[in-house]
């Protein structure tokens, strides 16, 4: 087995860490010189998976860094090195739009805080303890950049899990983070039904994956080793409107429930309908060893009880497509916005999920999920259906729901979330980091 | 999106598709071939013609007319009792859509497919036929082998036109060629089908590590069609064989009545 450098890879990837509260912040950097003195003086704050394997109990906040293509260039990067990433990463997630599903009123055209720009360079990533802690470590950011000229903010993000913090939910009130792949070599064993520990090169830049060992890694290794990609999506979501429609199409609570069910393949809870088909079980929600332990081959061929379109059926359709090694991914992230109470109507405020996808592939991992899984209004030959949590939804989709004797079927489905920005980012590892700080203008 | 971002190989393109045919094709073949009244409607001038359009009608033609709704214009299924022909233009599709790989092609009434035309290298004609033999008996062992390339039919075919002999390989299938490539290639890796490529002249020699050498051959070697006809247009194998069942359970449960 390949030991991975659990020293050099950055905790982001392998490590969840005990964060309520975060802080995205977006970077421009003018110059090569002053980009690389501001990566210079954090570099000592991005920890790695092993410091925060060690210090997880102790740490109050932890900090990530990474880059887009340009960015990398704005480091000083030559352009023989910035040629050897793969194709999607160099166009960006902006050229990507129609391949993503990006359009009409998730096109990059009405992005915000300046993530469809090109001068769009980097990402600092903060997840913190508490609130007092977010805002400590805020100042402190503030005060190093007004220290280093040539860096400018282009938007900041702030992050906020949503009460009660017993476990983590979105704003519709879905559990969250249930079906997680684990890595092989990490030491961690996936709960049943998330299948067998994924190579890590499917992951981590530099290590055998699914088909063998790695192969055409971006030059030179010392920046891609131990490095990943990750997709940013800034995705709002309209809880005024998705309680709506659970009105619109159930009289009673638990009507209402069972839609919101279907959409997703879970109970809000997340108790999973191949396993609680008839009504919800918080108790099998909670339970690591029970909770995704269940196949759609199988035990739901006809989508009786997770509707072939649902949101969970396309993120992973576990023995329903081939390949799945290869087209798994990690997600990172958290709720950003406050939450809207329960009988509150919509206030226009935007909340939503800001959530990095970390894959090794962004074709073939992430952008498959999107233009494939999520926005294939083929999918399972269903015809004209999108995912309905996620997808390009124009209000021109169905969501079909199997129910005997007959099917339930919503025409017109609304969009419940739209993209409000993202980008494609390369996290490297702490030495590919020092490597970046000591460039010269002149490249290496 | 910039197009040329993609470069100019992408424009004879390749394999695939979730497609967009021209408005007027798109509104026939949107129309359900569940609703009688929908079937009616062949264009949308017809639906307008017909003085009372349903609700349905008007949606499709709307949404058919608007340029900047692309997908709405897809033919998701179309009226299998009716025999359709599709003339594409050169470039193989209608509008460019991007797909991960290149543009993408679109469904036309005999659903997906590609037709790769390559030169055998000197010598391997008979090692390319004898693959033949070699996929038989991979679909004898193991019927469903070739399933995730959600196939109709294959064609392979080796020809002489006076330039040496060439390969052929007609597929066609139920999936945009361009969203399951990676599947695909895995599976031509499993079941020797890459050995017949590596009998050709241009397949890259490293194959084995270079996905974007592959998928470039096949842009480059891929023949786009200027005419599909289908005689029942946009039946999946799934509905034919889902047909065949319930015929074959109706015939079991008259017998049973007898």
């Amino acid at each position: 087995m390949v030991m991975l450098e659990f020293d050099d890879i950055q905790h982001f990837v392998l490590t969840r860490v005990p964060a309520i509260t975060g802080r995205y912040e977006f970077l421009s950097f003018r110059q090569p010189s002053q980009g690389r003195a501001w990566l210079a003086g954090i570099i000592d704050k991005v920890a790695s998976a092993q410091a925060v394997r060690d210090g997880v109990d102790s740490e109050r906040r932890w900090v990530s860094v990474a880059f887009t293509w340009p960015g990398l260039r704005a480091l000083g990067v030559d352009e023989a090195s910035l040629a050897t990433f793969p194709e999607e990463f160099r166009q960006g997630m902006v050229a990507r739009s129609q391949v993503l599903g990006d359009t009409g009123i998730n096109h990059p055209d009405r992005w915000i805080g300046g993530l469809a720009r090109p001068d769009l360079h980097a990402i600092a990533i903060l997840f913190a303890r508490n609130a007092q802690e977010r805002q400590r470590v805020t100042a402190e950011h503030a005060a190093y950049l007004a220290r280093t000229p040539g860096v400018d903010v282009l938007s900041t993000l702030d992050l906020d899990a949503i009460p009660p913090f017993d476990y983590a939910r979105d704003h519709f009130g879905y559990r969250d983070r249930l079906s997680q792949p684990e890595i092989e070599g990490t030491g961690v064993d996936p709960t049943p039904g998330s299948g067998k520990p994924i190579k890590p090169g499917e992951f981590i830049l530099g290590y055998p994956d699914e088909d063998g060992p790695p192969v055409g890694l971006p030059q030179p290794e010392t920046l891609s080793r131990n490095g990943t990609y990750m997709a940013y999506r800034r995705l709002q979501e309209h809880v005024g409107g998705f309680r709506a429609f659970l009105r619109q199409h159930g009289n009673t609570a638990a009507e209402q429930e069972w839609v919101a069910a279907k959409l997703m393949g879970r109970w809000r809870s997340g108790a999973p309908l191949v396993l609680a088909p008839e009504k919800d079980d918080p108790a099998l929600a909670a339970d690591p060893q029970r909770n995704n332990n269940f196949n759609y081959a199988k035990m739901d061929p006809f989508g009786y009880a997770i509707p072939l379109g649902a949101h969970i059926r396309r993120m992973n359709p576990r023995d329903t497509a081939v390949n799945m090694q290869r087209r798994r991914m990690i997600r990172r992230g958290a709720t950003y916005g406050p939450a809207l109470p329960e009988g509150a109507p919509e206030d226009g405020i935007e909340r939503g999920i800001a959530a990095f996808v970390v894959c090794a592939s962004l074709v073939r991992q992430f952008e498959f999920a999107q233009n494939v899984w999520v926005n294939d209004p083929n999918f399972h030959e269903l015809g004209n259906e999108r995912d309905p949590i996620i997808g390009n939804q124009d209000g021109t989709f169905d969501m079909t729901m199997p129910r005997r004797p007959v099917r339930k079927k919503i025409t017109g489905l609304p969009a419940f979330t739209t993209v409000k920005g993202g980008a494609y980012f390369f996290l490297p590892g702490l030495t590919a980091l020092r490597y970046l700080a000591a460039l010269s203008d002149g490249g290496r | 999106m910039s197009q040329d971002q993609f470069g100019e190989s992408t424009r004879r393109a390749f394999l695939g598709t979730a497609a967009v045919a021209t408005a007027a094709t798109a509104v026939t073949l949107a129309a359900s071939p569940t609703s009688e009244t929908a079937l009616a409607a062949s264009s949308a001038s017809d639906a307008r013609a017909t003085g009372s359009p349903s609700a349905d009608q008007i949606k499709v033609a709307q949404s058919a007319a608007s340029s900047n709704l692309p997908t709405k214009t897809e033919p998701t299924s179309g009226d299998w009792t009716k025999p359709a022909a599709m003339a594409i233009p050169k470039e193989g599709y209608f509008k460019l859509e991007q797909g991960r790989y290149g543009p993408i092609f679109p469904r036309t009434p005999a659903n997906y497919g590609f037709t790769v035309i390559a030169k055998i290298k000197p010598g391997r004609e008979e090692t390319v036929r004898e693959y033949g033999k070699t996929i038989e008996k991979a679909v004898g062992e193991t019927p469903d082998v070739l399933a995730p390339l959600r196939l109709h039919y294959l064609r392979w075919v080796i020809f002489d036109v006076g330039s040496g002999p060439h390969f052929m390989y007609q597929g066609i299938f139920d999936t945009d060629f361009d969203k399951y490539l990676e599947d695909a290639v895995a599976l031509f890796v499993k079941t020797g089908i890459t050995t017949v490529f590596v009998n050709l002249e241009g397949w890259p020699d490293d194959w084995k590590t270079n996905l974007p050498a592959v998928i470039k051959f096949f842009r480059e070697n891929q023949r786009p069609s200027f005419l599909e006809y289908g005689e029942y247009p946009y039946v999946t194998a799934d509905e034919v064989k889902k047909a065949l069942r319930v015929k074959s359970s109706l015939s079991a449960m008259l017998d049973q009545m007898q």
